[in-house]
C-alpha cells in the first residue's frame, strides 16, 4: 500500500511519519525532498512517503502521485493565517487525475497548542464539505503527544481493506 | 565440450560484453519500471547498471530525459536493498549535472549519511555533495562538519574529499570547517590523514604565513600516513621555492630527513623534490641522486620508472649529477619495460658524450616502433637537446627524425618532430638545406593541416635564401594542386615570398599565381590576386611592407579596433597606428609555457593564460577606466614590474610604466603589510626630472592590511625635447594612517595622521619607450631604410663587458629592441659579431639598429641606427654612450 503524507511546511508531517514508524518523537529539520519509510500497522504494510511542504518543494509533489492508495493531509491547526493556502493546495492536489481513487485522511494536527482551531473549524476552513465522491475523514491529532493517530490509522486501515 | 568451444570463440570475437547492443531509448523506457509500486531490486540494479554504462560510454542525455530518469530513480529510495541503494547513489552523481531539480533527494541523502548503515554513509556524502550548490551547502554544513571528524574512516575521507570539491562552489563555507579538518589530520587512518591535509592546505594555500605555520607544525609531529608525508614534501618544496630562505632552513632539513623514511614512496618524493628545487647545490644533490640511483636497480618496475623519469627531467639542469648514474642507466637500456628503456636512453643522450651518440641512436632505433607516442615525444625532445649540443651530429639526427616522420603517429608526435627539425634548422645553418628537404618530403604526405601550414610558412621564409630556391617551388605548388583550401592558401603565401625575394623566379611565380586565381576557394583566390598585384608593381618597398613582413599589430586588438571603427560613423580613414603592437613573448615565457607543472593541487602555475591577448591588452582595458587615460590614445607599451621597496618592508610598492604616444602613466601597486594600520588616501608624490609635467594623480582611497591597492600618476613627456625623456624621478609614498585593531581591521578612531615613506628612485629609460618588433626579413628592411630613413652612427667602447654574449644581452635589454635573424645568439669561439635589432619608438617611429661588436680587451661596438625620425636616432646613439 502506498501512502503520501502532504501538507504545508511545519505542519508536522515528518514527525507523524516517524511517530508511526518507530512510535517516538524524533527531532526533525525541514524536509528538502522527501522521506520514505515502511510502516507496519496491525498486519498491514504501508509504504509511506513524506514529501517536504516548503513552497519550493510543493511543485514536485506531483512526481510522486502515481499508484497512490491514500493521502494523509496534515494541517497545523494553530496556523490560522495559512489555512487558506493549505486549502488551495489541498484542492489543487485533489484535482489531479492520478489521485482520483485515493482515500483522504485530514489530520488537524497540533491540537495540543492552546488557542488552536477545533476540528469543526478546520473542517470548515478547508471547505471539506465540498468534497463529494471521495472516501475521506478528518481527525484531530497531536503528533508530539501521540494523540489521535491511532484512531486515524484504524479508520484508514479499514477504509483501505474495504476499497479492495 | 561444445559449449566450451563456443565460449572461446565468443571471447575471440570480443562478444563478452553483455552491454554491447543496448540503446539509450530502450534503457530509458526500462527505467520507468522504477515507478512501480513494488520495487524489484535485482531488476532495477541491472537497469541502473545499463544506464550508468551508457553515460560512461559518452552517451548524452537531454535535460528532460535526465530529469525523468532522475525522478524515477528517486522512487528507488523505498527499497532497502543495499546494493540497489548504492547504485542509486552512483546514478545521482552521474545525473546531478544534467537533470533539473536534483535537490529533491537532499533529505534522503542527509538521512543516509547520518544513519546507522555504514555501507550507505560515505557514498551518501559523495552523492549529497554532487547535488548541493552554494546556497544549499549551508543547510548541510552541520552534517558535513560532523562527518569530517567521524570515527568511521571511510565516512571521514568521503567528507574531506567532498569538501575539497565543494571549495570550488563555496570556498567561504568550506573555510569554516578548518577546525574539523585540523582534527582529522590527527587521525590514525592513513587515508583520512592524507585527505585532511589536502583540505587543510587547500583552505590555507592563499595565506603564505598560515602555510608556513602548518608546515612547521606538521614537519615536527611526524605524520603516520606516507601519502600525507608525500604531500607535505610537495607543500614544503613549493614554500621553499617561493621563499628565498637558504637551504639550511628547517624546511629543507625536513625534506632531506625524508630521504631516510621507511616508505619508498616518501623517499622517492623527497629525492624528486630536492633535485627539482632550483637552488639545490651539488652537495645537497648527492644524497638525493644516490637514492634515485638505488631505485634504478630496484626489482619493482614502478620505482625504476619513477627514478629514471626524474633523472631524465633533471638531466639538463644537473648533468654532472646525472652522469654519475650512467652505469645504472646503461643497464636499464635493455629493460623489458619499454618506457623505462626509452627514458634511460634519452637520459644518456642528454648527458652523454658526442662519441656515444651513434651507438645510442642505433639502440633506440631497434624499438622506437614499439613505444607509445608519448614516449616517442620524449625521444624527440632528447634529440633536440642533442642537436643543440652537438651541431656536428646533425646529419645522423636529422636522418633519424625524418625516418620517424615517415612512421605512423599522432599530431602531437609529428608536431614535436617538425618543431625539432625547425629548431635545428634555425640553430645550425649547415643543417638548413637537409632539414628543409626532409620537411618538403614530409608535407608531400601530411595529414595534419596545421603542420603543413607551418612548414609552408617556414619554406616561404627560409627557402628563398638558400642556394637553389627554385627546387622548393615544385613542392609548394604541389600543395596547391592536391590539398585542402587552408593548405592551398598557405602555399600561395609561401610562393609569393619567393617571388618577392628572388627576382629571377618572379616571372614563373606570376604564372603560378595566375593559375591560383582560378581556385575554387575564396581565400586562395584573394591571396593569389593580392600577391600577384603587388608583385606586378616591381617595387621593393612594397614587397617589404606587404609580402615579406607580417602584421605587427596584435590581432585581437585589431579586430576590436576595426569593430569600434565600423560602429562609429566617421569621415577619417582607419589608422592602423592606433592599434597596439603585438608583444613578442620572451624566451623565458615560452620556456615557462612548456614546463607545465604536474602536481595536482600544489601546482605553482595558475591556469594557462590565453596567449592571444597581450599583456598590454589587459592593461589597456584596466587603464581605460581611469579618468583621463582614455584621451591619451592607445597604450603603446607596458614595462616590466619594478620594485621600489624591498619586499619585506612595511609597505611593498611596485611600479609598472605604461607608455603612450605623448604620456606615461605610472601604476603603483602598493601592499600594506602592517596588520594594525589602515591607510587612506594613498598616493605617490613624484619629483619628476626636467621637462616632465604631471597631468594628474589618482590616489588609492583605502588600503587595508594585506591588500594590494593601486594609485596612478599621469605624466606628459617633455615636448620637443627627446633627450630629456630619459630621466630619474624621486618618489615618496604619502598616506593617512589610521591605527586599527589587527583582528577586525576596523580603525580605533576616525582621526588619522599624515605619514610618508621614502621609495627608491624611479627611472624612465629608453627601453620603456620602445616596443619590440619582429622583423622577418631584417636585411631587406635595412636595405630599404638606407634610402628613406635617417641614419646615425657612433662607436663605443664597452669596457665593462668581458664577453660578446654579455654585451649582446645588455644591449638588447638596454634598448628594448627585438633581435632579428637569430643574431642574439653568438656562435662559440668568435671574436666579432653583428647584432641586428628592430623596434618602434612611441608614436609609431620605426627603428632599425645594427651593432657590430668586436672582442678585444672589453667589447668595442659600432652602432648604426636607422630611423624614420632623426631625433629618435640621435636619442639612441646619445643614450648608449
Amino acid at each position: 500500500m502506498r501512502i503520501l503524507i502532504l501538507g504545508l511546511d511545519g505542519a508536522g508531517k515528518t514527525t507523524i511519519l516517524y511517530r508511526l514508524q518507530v512510535g517516538e518523537v524524533v527531532t526533525t529539520i525541514p524536509t528538502i525532498g522527501f522521506n520514505v519509510e515502511q510502516v507496519q500497522y496491525k498486519n498491514l504494510n504501508f509504504q509511506v512517503w513524506d514529501l517536504g511542504g516548503q513552497t519550493s518543494i510543493r511543485p514536485y509533489w506531483r512526481c510522486y502521485y502515481s499508484n497512490t492508495d491514500a493521502i494523509i493531509y496534515v494541517v497545523d491547526s494553530a496556523d490560522k493565517e495559512r489555512m487558506g493556502i493549505s486549502k488551495d493546495e489541498l484542492f489543487h492536489m485533489l484535482r489531479e487525475e492520478e489521485l482520483g481513487d485515493a482515500i483522504l485522511v485530514v489530520l488537524a494536527n497540533k491540537q495540543d497548542i492552546p488557542g488552536c482551531m477545533s476540528l469543526k473549524e478546520v473542517h470548515q476552513a478547508l471547505g471539506l464539505e465540498a468534497l463529494k465522491n471521495r472516501t475521506f475523514q478528518i481527525f484531530k491529532t497531536s503528533a508530539t503527544k501521540g494523540e489521535g493517530l491511532d484512531m486515524a490509522m484504524e479508520w484508514l486501515a479499514n477504509a483501505l481493506k474495504n476499497k479492495k | 565440450m561444445s559449449s566450451f568451444k563456443r565460449d572461446k570463440k565468443e571471447e575471440e570475437d570480443g562478444g563478452g560484453n553483455p552491454f554491447q547492443n543496448i540503446e539509450k531509448t530502450t534503457v530509458l523506457q526500462e527505467a520507468r519500471t522504477f515507478n512501480d509500486t513494488t520495487v524489484n531490486p535485482r531488476k532495477c540494479t541491472h537497469i541502473l547498471t545499463k544506464l550508468l554504462y551508457l553515460l560512461n560510454q559518452g552517451e548524452q542525455l537531454g535535460a528532460k530525459e535526465a530529469t525523468d530518469a532522475f525522478f524515477a530513480m528517486t522512487k528507488l529510495f523505498q527499497s532497502r536493498d543495499v546494493i540497489l541503494r548504492r547504485m542509486v547513489y552512483l546514478g545521482i552523481k552521474e545525473l546531478s549535472s544534467i537533470a533539473d531539480d536534483v535537490i529533491i533527494v537532499t533529505s534522503s541523502l542527509t538521512k543516509d549519511m547520518t544513519g546507522k548503515e555504514d555501507l550507505y554513509r560515505a557514498a551518501a556524502i559523495r552523492a549529497l555533495c554532487s547535488i548541493t550548490d552554494a546556497t544549499m551547502l549551508q543547510s548541510i554544513e552541520r552534517y558535513m562538519k560532523q562527518a569530517i571528524v567521524d570515527r568511521n574512516s571511510a565516512v571521514s575521507s568521503a567528507a574531506l574529499v567532498s569538501s575539497l570539491h565543494m571549495t570550488k562552489l563555496a570556498p567561504d563555507v568550506v573555510k569554516r570547517w578548518v577546525n574539523e579538518a585540523q582534527e582529522a589530520v590527527n587521525s590514525d587512518n592513513i587515508m583520512v590523514q592524507y585527505h585532511a591535509l589536502g583540505l587543510l592546505y587547500h583552505i590555507r594555500k592563499t595565506d603564505r604565513l598560515a602555510v608556513t605555520k602548518l608546515v612547521a607544525k606538521l614537519t615536527r609531529m611526524s605524520l603516520k600516513s606516507p601519502y600525507a608525508v608525500c604531500m607535505l614534501i610537495r607543500i614544503t618544496a613549493k614554500l621553499l621555492e617561493e621563499e628565498d630562505s637558504g637551504n639550511d632552513s628547517p624546511q629543507f632539513e625536513f625534506i632531506e630527513s625524508c630521504l631516510r623514511h621507511k616508505s619508498e614512496m616518501v623517499v622517492y618524493e623527497a629525492a624528486h623534490a630536492i633535485v627539482n628545487l632550483k637552488r639545490t647545490t651539488s652537495r645537497e644533490l648527492a644524497p638525493a641522486i644516490s637514492v634515485l640511483q638505488l631505485f634504478c636497480g630496484s626489482p619493482k618496475p614502478t620505482l625504476r620508472f619513477a627514478a629514471v623519469r626524474t633523472l631524465n627531467q633533471v638531466a639538463i639542469s644537473h648533468p654532472a649529477a646525472v652522469t654519475a648514474c650512467n652505469l645504472d642507466l646503461e643497464n636499464l637500456i635493455t629493460d623489458s619495460n619499454r618506457s623505462i628503456a626509452t627514458l634511460a636512453i634519452t637520459t644518456l643522450l642528454k648527458t652523454g658524450a658526442e662519441s656515444s651518440v651513434d651507438r645510442l641512436m642505433k639502440q633506440i632505433a631497434t624499438f622506437v616502433s614499439e613505444i607509445s607516442d608519448e614516449f616517442k615525444v620524449v625521444v624527440v625532445q632528447a634529440i633536440r637537446a642533442l642537436a643543440l649540443k652537438f651541431p656536428r651530429k646533425h646529419s645522423v639526427l636529422m636522418n633519424f627524425l625524418s625516418a620517424m616522420l615517415r612512421d605512423e603517429g599522432g599530431l602531437e608526435y609529428k608536431a614535436s618532430i617538425a618543431d625539432t627539425i625547425i629548431t635545428i634548422i634555425e640553430d645550425n645553418p649547415e643543417a638548413k638545406e637537409t632539414g628543409l628537404a626532409h620537411l618538403c618530403e614530409f608535407i608531400e604526405d601530411c595529414e595534419h593541416t596545421s603542420l603543413a601550414v607551418r612548414i609552408l610558412h617556414l619554406l616561404g621564409k627560409e627557402g628563398p635564401r638558400t642556394k637553389q630556391p627554385s627546387r622548393y617551388i615544385r613542392f609548394i605548388y604541389n600543395r596547391v594542386i592536391l590539398e585542402n583550401p587552408t593548405v592551398r592558401a598557405a602555399a600561395v603565401s609561401a610562393m609569393a615570398q619567393f617571388g618577392a625575394t628572388c627576382p629571377d623566379l618572379l616571372e614563373n611565380i606570376q604564372v603560378l599565381l595566375a593559375r591560383c586565381q582560378m581556385d575554387s576557394d575564396d581565400e586562395v583566390r584573394d591571396r593569389a590576386t593580392y600577391y600577384s598585384n603587388i608583385l606586378g608593381q616591381q617595387d621593393k618597398g612594397l614587397y617589404n611592407s606587404y609580402i615579406l613582413e607580417t602584421l605587427q599589430v596584435s590581432i585581437p586588438s585589431l579586430e576590436r579596433s576595426l569593430k569600434e571603427y565600423a560602429q562609429n560613423s566617421t569621415e577619417l580613414p582607419f589608422d592602423i597606428k592606433t592599434v597596439p603592437i603585438a608583444t613578442i613573448p620572451t624566451r623565458e615565457e615560452t620556456e615557462l609555457e612548456k614546463h607545465k607543472s604536474e602536481g595536482m593541487i600544489i601546482s605553482s602555475n595558475g591556469p594557462v593564460k590565453p596567449t592571444t591577448v597581450s599583456r598590454e591588452e589587459n592593461f589597456a582595458e584596466k587603464l581605460s577606466f581611469i579618468s583621463g587615460v582614455a584621451e591619451l590614445g592607445p597604450l603603446f607599451r607596458s614595462s616590466e614590474m619594478v620594485e621600489l621597496t624591498e619586499s619585506e618592508t612595511e609597505y611593498f610598492v611596485r611600479c609598472i610604466k605604461h607608455c603612450y604616444t605623448n604620456h606615461v602613466v605610472l601604476q603603483f601597486d602598493c601592499l600594506n603589510t602592517l596588520s594594525d594600520q589602515l591607510l587612506e588616501d594613498v598616493r605617490v608624490q613624484l619629483d619628476p626630472s626636467e621637462g616632465y609635467t604631471i597631468v594628474s594623480e589618482i590616489p588609492c582611497p583605502k588600503l587595508p592590511y594585506n591588500e594590494t591597492g593601486t594609485t596612478y600618476v599621469i605624466l606628459k613627456f617633455p615636448e620637443n625635447d627627446l633627450p630629456n625623456s630619459v630621466g630619474t624621478f624621486g618618489a615618496v609614498l604619502k598616506f593617512i594612517v589610521k591605527d586599527c585593531d589587527p583582528n577586525t581591521g576596523l580603525p580605533d578612531t576616525d582621526e588619522g595622521y599624515d605619514d610618508e615613506y621614502m621609495l627608491e628612485d624611479l627611472e624612465i629609460t629608453l627601453g620603456d619607450q620602445i616596443q619590440k618588433i619582429n622583423k622577418v626579413n631584417w636585411p631587406a628592411a635595412w636595405e630599404e631604410a638606407a634610402q628613406t630613413f635617417v641614419e646615425m652612427e657612433d662607436t663605443y667602447s664597452l669596457s665593462s663587458m668581458n664577453t660578446l654574449e654579455e654585451a649582446v644581452k645588455n644591449i638588447i635589454q638596454f634598448l628594448g629592441l627585438q633581435p632579428a635573424e637569430r643574431s642574439d645568439k653568438v656562435p662559440e669561439g668568435k671574436t666579432t659579431h653583428t647584432l641586428l635589432l628592430a623596434g618602434m619608438f612611441r608614436g609609431g617611429i620605426d627603428i632599425l639598429v645594427r651593432a657590430k661588436l668586436a672582442l678585444a680587451d672589453g667589447v668595442t661596438m659600432q652602432l648604426t641606427v636607422r630611423s624614420t625620425d632623426g631625433d629618435v636616432a640621435e636619442l639612441i646613439t646619445s643614450t648608449v654612450g
